[in-house]
C-alpha cells in the first residue's frame, strides 16, 4: 500500500505548533528554574546533620528518581484529585516535572558541593576572607563549572519529558501536535514535523548552552 | 440508594495488575537486552571508525537522543500501520525501546572502549596476540568494568521509560492501571500501588549501582 503524504495542511497549522513549541520551551524553562532553587534547598537539607531535614529530602530525591515520570506526571493530574487538588495540565505536567528535576539536581549538586576539597575552605579563611567572599569567590565558581554540563542535560530531559503532556490534554508541542492530526488524519506529517521540531529546539539550547559556557568559563572547563 | 458505574477494586483484579506488571518486567527485559548488544556493537564501531563512518553513526544516534520517545513510538507504529505492515504493540515497542536503548547505550560503551589506555593494548599485541584477542580479552573485560555503573544508570531509565509503550497500546503496568482508575475512580490507591512497584524494582538497583560506584573509585 502507498501512502500520499499531504503537506500543505501541516503548513497551515504551522502558526499552531510553533505555538505549541513555544509553550513546550517555556514549561521546560520553568520546570528548570523552580527546580533549580528546590535543588539548592534539598542539597543543603540533604548534607545537613540534622535528620529531621536530611530525611525528607532523601525521600524526595530517591522518589523522584526511582518512578518514571510518566507516573509523576498521572500522580499531580489524576491522584490529587483524591485530596481535591485539581490541577490543570499545564500545572500538573509542569509540578510534575519540578519534582523530578529537582530530585536529580539534588544529586548533582550535592555531588558538585562535595568535589571542592575542604582544604579550600581553610585556605580561603587563612587568606581572610569571610565566609560570604569564600563562597562568593572559591566555592561557586568551582562548583559552577562542575555542575554546567550535568544541568544542561538535565534541561533537555525536561524538554524530552514534556512532551507526556500528550497524555493529559495539554497545549505543549505533542498535544497540539495530536490535537492538529486528529482534526486532519494526516498522523504521519504532524509527528515527523513535530519530531523535527524536538531536534531543533534540543540543538537549539545545547548549541546555546556551550556558547554560554565558552564565555562564562572562558574555553577551561 | 443509587446505582453505581463504578465498581470498586477488589482482589479480583489481582491477575490484571499481574499481567501489567509481567509484561512491564518482560517489555523492559527484552529493551535492556537487545540495546545492550547493539549498543555494544555501535559502541564498539564509533571508537575504531574513522571520522566519516563516526560522524554518521554519531548523528543517527543523536537523532533517537533528541526526539522524545513518545514520539518515536506513535511515528513507528503509525508509520508501518499506514505502510500495510501493522505489528502488535509488543513487537513495535521493542523495536522502538530497544532502539533507544542502543543510542544511550553506545555513548556508555563507546566511553568504556576508550577508557582502555593504548599501552594496555599495544603490551598486548606485543605478546604477540592479534587485534580480535586484544578486544576480547583485555578492552572488553577492563573497558566493561568501568562503565559497568552507567550501564546499570541507562538499564533503570528504560525500565522507567518503558511506561511509555503504553501509549501504543502495550498493556503495561500504567496501562493497566489507567484502565482500572477508570473503572474503580480510585487513582490515588493504584497510582501509589504502581508508584511502589516501580521504586522496588528501580531502588535496590540503584543502591547498587552506587555502591560499584563506590567499590570502583577507591
Amino acid at each position: 500500500m502507498e501512502y500520499q503524504f499531504h503537506w500543505n495542511i501541516v503548513f497551515q497549522k504551522m502558526p499552531q505548533l510553533l505555538h505549541g513549541a513555544f509553550v513546550t520551551l517555556h514549561l521546560s524553562v520553568f520546570a528548570m528554574l523552580i527546580g533549580i532553587v528546590i535543588a539548592v534547598l534539598l542539597a543543603i537539607a540533604k548534607m545537613s546533620s540534622s535528620r529531621i531535614y536530611s530525611i525528607p529530602a532523601t525521600i524526595w530525591v530517591e522518589i523522584a528518581r526511582n518512578t518514571p515520570a510518566l507516573f509523576q506526571i498521572y500522580m499531580a493530574y489524576f491522584g490529587l484529585g483524591a485530596f481535591g487538588i485539581h490541577l490543570s495540565p499545564y500545572v500538573a505536567v509542569l509540578s510534575a516535572l519540578i519534582f523530578v528535576n529537582a530530585g536529580y539536581l539534588t544529586e548533582t549538586f550535592r555531588g558538585g558541593f562535595q568535589s571542592i576539597p575542604k582544604t579550600q575552605y581553610s585556605a580561603s579563611k587563612s587568606l581572610g576572607m569571610n565566609g560570604i567572599q569564600i563562597y562568593r569567590y572559591i566555592i561557586l565558581p568551582q562548583m559552577f563549572r562542575r555542575i554546567y554540563h550535568p544541568m544542561t542535560n538535565q534541561f533537555v530531559w525536561s524538554i524530552l519529558m514534556s512532551s507526556l503532556g500528550i497524555l493529559v490534554g495539554m497545549n505543549e508541542l505533542s498535544g497540539e501536535t495530536q490535537r492538529l492530526q486528529s482534526l486532519s488524519f494526516r498522523t504521519l506529517e504532524f509527528f515527523i514535523v513535530a519530531a523535527i521540531m524536538y531536534f531543533i529546539i534540543t540543538k537549539f539550547v545545547l548549541l546555546c548552552a556551550s556558547l554560554a559556557s565558552k564565555r562564562l568559563f572562558k574555553g577551561d572547563i | 440508594m443509587g446505582m453505581s458505574f463504578f465498581t470498586p477494586l477488589s482482589w479480583n483484579d489481582s491477575g490484571f495488575i499481574l499481567t501489567g506488571v509481567l509484561n512491564t518486567v518482560y517489555i523492559s527485559v527484552v529493551a535492556v537486552l537487545i540495546g545492550t548488544i547493539l549498543g555494544l556493537a555501535m559502541g564498539f564501531l564509533r571508537a575504531e571508525a574513522n571520522r566519516f563512518t563516526n560522524t554518521l553513526l554519531g548523528g543517527v544516534l543523536d537523532i533517537l537522543r533528541s526526539v522524545p520517545l513518545i514520539i518515536q513510538l506513535i511515528l513507528f507504529s503509525t508509520y508501518i500501520g499506514a505502510m500495510g505492515h501493522p505489528l502488535n504493540p509488543f513487537v513495535a515497542g521493542s523495536i522502538i525501546l530497544s532502539l533507544y536503548t542502543m543510542a544511550f547505550m553506545s555513548e556508555v560503551f563507546r566511553g568504556g572502549f576508550e577508557s582502555v589506555p593504548q599501552s594496555m593494548i599495544i603490551a598486548g599485541r606485543s605478546l604477540g596476540m592479534s587485534y580480535w584477542q586484544t578486544v576480547v580479552y583485555i578492552r572488553l573485560p577492563i573497558g566493561m568494568r568501568a562503565v559497568f555503573p552507567s550501564w546499570l544508570g541507562v538499564a533503570l531509565s528504560v525500565i522507567k521509560d518503558s511506561a511509555l509503550v503504553s501509549v501504543i497500546g502495550y498493556m503495561e503496568l500504567l496501562r493497566t492501571s489507567e484502565q482500572l482508575i477508570s473503572r474503580t475512580q480510585q487513582p490515588l490507591k493504584i497510582l501509589i500501588g504502581v508508584g511502589i512497584f516501580y521504586f522496588i524494582i528501580s531502588y535496590p538497583l540503584s543502591l547498587y549501582g552506587k555502591y560499584v560506584e563506590r567499590k570502583m573509585a577507591i
